[in-house]
């Protein structure tokens, strides 16, 4: 066992971290109460390379492994949510998806551009009445010719009016449920599709989030993503990939909300002496620090065994359960270390309260981790190997 | 006994405060030793800055006047003044920490092959050997330098941190003109352009800066209104430079520039420890904050809890007032 | 086109804090950067060699451990460093420094401008680069927010200089020891490629015997000021005094306040 991070883990770190505290906060502190998204940071992460991470060079990524995925998670969610979102949509939920699932022409097409950051992706699973419930998805996909026709309309899809590619999932079979679901790869110069924003959100106020709609949207039979059926279990293993960076992510949050929490309680005098002092105070603070600990030990986990090649859906699944609770519970605490000022928009705290919820209900709610969890100890759920797995590390 | 150089910098023949401070730091060393203070002068036609550096306490001058030292240029203006402390070997060679001083020390060290040491808060001498005191680590720490025998012992003295002597008209003395030999240049002055208009943070007597509580760039003429009524800079925190409402050449801190004037007025600043590193040496700090724990108090003289917004505005009255402007 | 970057491996004063102050952080401090200032002149060097052709090198001396500030200019673009590492080295004043770097220099073959920052954060001097350029016996531009023209061939460069009185143009001849400031652009982040390049990277070292000098020429043999005192800055005793009431009032009040200081 090595709990060690690499020289290149480090130097990414780094990296990362800075540009982090250097750029991301900086813009989002001033867009977050403005909705606005940060969409002049897309050209600089594609620059360094943090949207095609964990791609191989050869694909146009930078290389590095799936622990490296969750770094970059982390950093970024430390600033704000919304940065992380970007990359948990674009690289895990699409590229990831095609990097596992793609034909090499879909590759070269798709997932090139995607990594080194030239095209924005996002992913359309969640209807207005299908979330966790995937396969009571109504979008439809009739085959004519060479040509699908989707119609129907996805909802909460972060990036919707950003993404150049869409990962569409549609019923080719209605017939039947999850079975009949197909992944397609959508352009938005596609005839038929259109996009708008959602507004009203709690939190995660610098992303976007918006809806799809497509009507007789035509997708060319090639674009099909896997093979005709495929499409839950593509969508399955996409989560698998997505949920790791939002464990990973909330590790951030928790990180933000500690570091805040210390300078404050070393700063704030009360009754003659900082709070720091106080031990209800520390209390709060040995929470979030133990929180932290446990989230990143199960988000390298599973990092680990991604780049083993080994399958990880409950790990996944646990991870991201733990880690986006312990993430809503850490700021809270925060927030109650910082008393009045924690609850004004002064202070990061009371904007990761807000984000950290969201993270909470997405990507799977915590009731449908805890059903998995649940599964898998009482044996009704097992694994089986699927048609294609997630590509193993390899220098 | 230290016989001890000042280099009087001047712009144009106008010379530098600086200069006079160096000078009654010189004053302060020479009379704890029972040494003499010598004024060197370089120029073009400056000779009568000699005069002037006796009132401020020289006991003897040495002038290169040269059409060739007209503009300022390190290479000539280093160059002269090491052939003369090459060729006299003062025991101590000061300068102000200017910008020019901070080029010129150094070029002269390296040419004699000694010691230096820049930026001073304060000198002593042990026997006839400099001591400085100087801050390290952006001002988060002191070091105490001392100098081996090689001579001249060279130091720079930071701006606003010694006062210069009340200027004696009664006070002469001998003034020696000399040549020197002066390099073939490299360099060539093409343009210049005077920063206008603003007072300059380096100079200034009195800064009024504002943080992230001034909000936004239409909170920052508020701030600059009353640094106008008291002639002083306007300053600002990194995080107001940052989050680009007013350029980087206002910052304060850690990452720009380092200011001890006598009157800091910190508004809307919470005093990060990258931000006091910069201005917490400052005579009087004056904070004004919305927030009673906020850091910069910690560090004030004296302090307002409260709306900037209300209480800078009033201050720019009050002084109107009282200043009769 | 080759540009030489000094280059410092310093403490990170961003880690400063209640619970960490400036000795701490001198003596355990966690992880050393690239000093900040020179990521500035690191950036300089990029962008000529973006524009001319070329390439830019970091030269830095320094403990071993100055490879990971090393490797973050190299995962910035730099093309290759070395390190000038010798047990003999350490306690150099700047002069020494400087002696150690233009030996270093004078090695390197050909090369058109040597880039530095303004100070570094740790001694904060100013010295080393100005003394580079006179042992070498070509010109230094300090203060350099910007470079308004370079020509490689002719040898020439025209640059602006913000000094305390206004901004100065200055054309020079090359090479020279160009110092800048932070205006002149904001330094790059590394690109991960170039992360991965440089984690792999073995950085050349050179010491004492390879660089030609004697031992009594460096470090504390060789210096002529040493830190004989580090302390803390002693502890302010303001007594604060805060100014109560309503905005006219409190003005009032500390106007007055503010006159008999004497500071207006």
């Amino acid at each position: 066992m090595d709990f060690s991070l690499t020289e290149e883990h480090k130097m990414l770190q780094k990296a990362a971290r800075d540009f982090a505290a250097e750029r991301v906060r900086p813009l989002i502190r001033a867009y977050d109460p403005l909705h606005k998204f940060p969409r002049e940071l897309l050209p600089e992460m594609a620059e360094m390379g943090l949207l095609g991470v964990c791609l191989p060079e050869k694909y146009g990524g930078a290389g590095f492994d799936y622990i490296s995925l969750g770094i970059v998670s982390e950093a970024m969610e430390w600033a704000d949510a919304s940065v992380r979102e970007t990359i948990a949509v674009h690289t895990a939920l699409n590229s990831l998806g095609i990097f596992q699932w793609g034909t090499e022409t879909q590759k070269q097409k798709y997932l090139v551009p995607q990594a080194k950051g030239e095209k924005i992706a996002c992913f359309g699973l969640t209807e207005p009445g299908a979330g966790s419930d995937v396969a009571a998805l109504s979008t439809r996909a009739k085959k004519v010719g060479d040509t699908y026709l989707l119609t129907g309309e996805k909802m909460w899809i972060t990036l919707a009016d950003i993404a150049d590619h869409f990962l569409i999932f549609a019923k080719t079979d209605p017939e039947k449920r999850h079975r009949g679901i197909s992944a397609f790869i959508v352009e938005r110069d596609f005839p038929g599709i259109q996009t708008g924003t959602i507004e009203g959100k709690m939190g995660v106020w610098t992303s976007n989030t918006g809806w799809v709609r497509m009507d007789n949207c035509e997708v060319p039979a090639e674009n099909m993503l896997g093979e005709p059926g495929e499409g839950f279990k593509i969508a399955m293993s996409c989560l698998d990939n997505a949920r790791y960076t939002v464990a990973a992510g909330a590790t951030g949050i928790m990180r933000a909300c500690l570091e805040a929490s210390v300078a404050y309680a070393h700063q704030r005098e009360t009754f003659g002496k900082p709070i720091a002092q106080h031990q209800l105070v520390q209390q709060l603070i040995a929470n979030i620090s133990q929180r932290l600990d446990i989230g990143t030990l199960l988000w390298q986990r599973v990092g680990w065994m991604k780049n083993m090649g080994i399958r990880n859906t409950r790990e996944t699944s646990l991870a991201k359960m733990y880690c986006t609770e312990a993430a809503f519970a850490s700021a809270s605490d925060a927030v109650q270390v910082h008393g009045a000022y924690g609850y004004s928009s002064e202070y990061d705290v009371e904007r990761h309260l807000r984000n950290s919820k969201a993270a909470v209900i997405y990507e799977g709610t915590t009731q449908i981790h805890q059903l998995l969890q649940a599964q898998y100890a009482l044996g009704f759920k097992v694994d089986k190997p699927l048609r294609r797995e997630l590509p193993p590390y390899t220098e | 006994m230290a016989n001890i150089w000042t280099l009087v910098e001047h712009r144009d023949g106008a010379a530098d405060s600086i200069s006079w401070e160096t000078l009654a730091m010189a004053r302060k060393l020479a009379d704890k030793s029972g040494g003499s203070v010598t004024a060197v002068v370089l120029g073009d036609g400056v000779s009568e800055l000699a005069q002037t550096a006796f009132h401020y306490g020289a006991d003897s001058a040495l002038v290169v006047d040269d059409p060739a030292l007209k503009d300022y240029r390190l290479e000539t203006y280093g160059a002269a003044l090491a052939e003369l402390a090459s060729a006299r070997t003062p025991d101590i060679l000061l300068m102000g920490a200017s910008d020019k001083g901070r080029e010129i020390s150094p070029f002269v060290a390296a040419k004699l092959g000694v010691g230096l040491a820049s930026d001073a808060l304060d000198m002593d001498l042990d026997g006839d050997s400099l001591i400085v005191t100087r801050p390290v680590l952006v001002g988060n720490l002191i070091a105490k330098i001392t100098f081996s025998d090689a001579k001249p012992q060279m130091a720079s003295l930071r701006r606003r941190v010694f006062p210069a002597l009340e200027p004696d008209t009664a006070r002469s003395g001998d003034v020696e003109t000399v040549s020197v030999t002066l390099p073939e240049t490299k360099t060539a002055v093409t343009g210049f352009e005077v920063a206008e208009g603003e007072v300059s943070l380096n100079d200034a007597s009195i800064i009024v800066s504002g943080g992230r509580g001034v909000g936004g760039p239409e909170g920052f003429p508020t701030v600059k209104a009353l640094a106008d009524v008291l002639g002083g800079a306007l300053g600002a925190s990194r995080a107001a430079v940052d989050a680009g409402w007013i350029p980087y050449s206002h910052q304060v801190g850690q990452t720009g520039k380092t200011v001890q004037p006598d009157l800091y007025i910190a508004c809307g600043i919470s005093g990060a420890i990258q931000h006091l590193a910069g201005m917490k040496t400052s005579k009087v700090i004056v904070a004004i904050n919305k927030d009673p724990e906020a850091p910069i108090f910690k560090y004030a003289k004296y302090g307002i809890v409260g709306d900037l917004f209300k209480y800078v505005p009033a201050l720019t009255e009050e002084f109107k007032k009282e200043l009769g402007k | 086109m080759k540009a030489i970057v000094l280059m410092k491996q310093t403490p990170d004063t961003a880690q400063l804090s209640a619970s960490m102050d400036g000795l701490k952080l001198m003596a355990e401090g966690g992880p050393r950067i690239v000093n900040p200032w020179d990521e500035y002149a690191i950036e300089t060097g990029l962008a000529l060699a973006e524009d001319h052709g070329g390439e830019a090198v970091l030269l830095t001396m320094g403990k071993p451990e100055s490879t990971e500030a090393i490797k973050t200019g190299l995962a910035m673009g730099c093309k290759g460093a070395t390190l000038l590492t010798d047990d003999a080295f350490e306690n150099s004043d700047s002069l020494a420094t400087a002696r150690i770097l233009t030996a270093a220099i004078r090695q390197q073959g050909d090369y058109d401008i040597i880039l530095a920052g303004k100070s570094a954060i740790d001694g904060d001097t100013a010295q080393t680069a100005v003394q580079v350029a006179a042992l070498l016996g070509i010109p230094y531009l300090g203060y350099v927010a910007k470079i308004e023209a370079v020509d490689f061939d002719a040898k020439t460069i025209t640059v602006v200089r913000a000094i305390d009185s206004g901004r100065e143009t200055v054309t020079s001849s090359l090479p020279a020891v160009v110092s800048v400031l932070k205006e002149i652009g904001e330094p790059r982040y590394p690109s991960f490629m170039g992360i991965r390049k440089a984690a792999k990277a073995k950085i050349p070292e050179m010491g004492l015997a390879d660089l030609g000098l004697s031992a009594d020429e460096v470090g504390a043999a060789g210096s002529n000021v040493q830190w004989t005192q580090v302390t803390l800055p002693p502890a302010q005793e303001t007594q604060l005094e805060l100014i109560e009431g309503e905005p006219e009032e409190a003005a009032k009040i500390l106007v007055q306040k503010l006159l008999a200081e004497k500071v207006i």
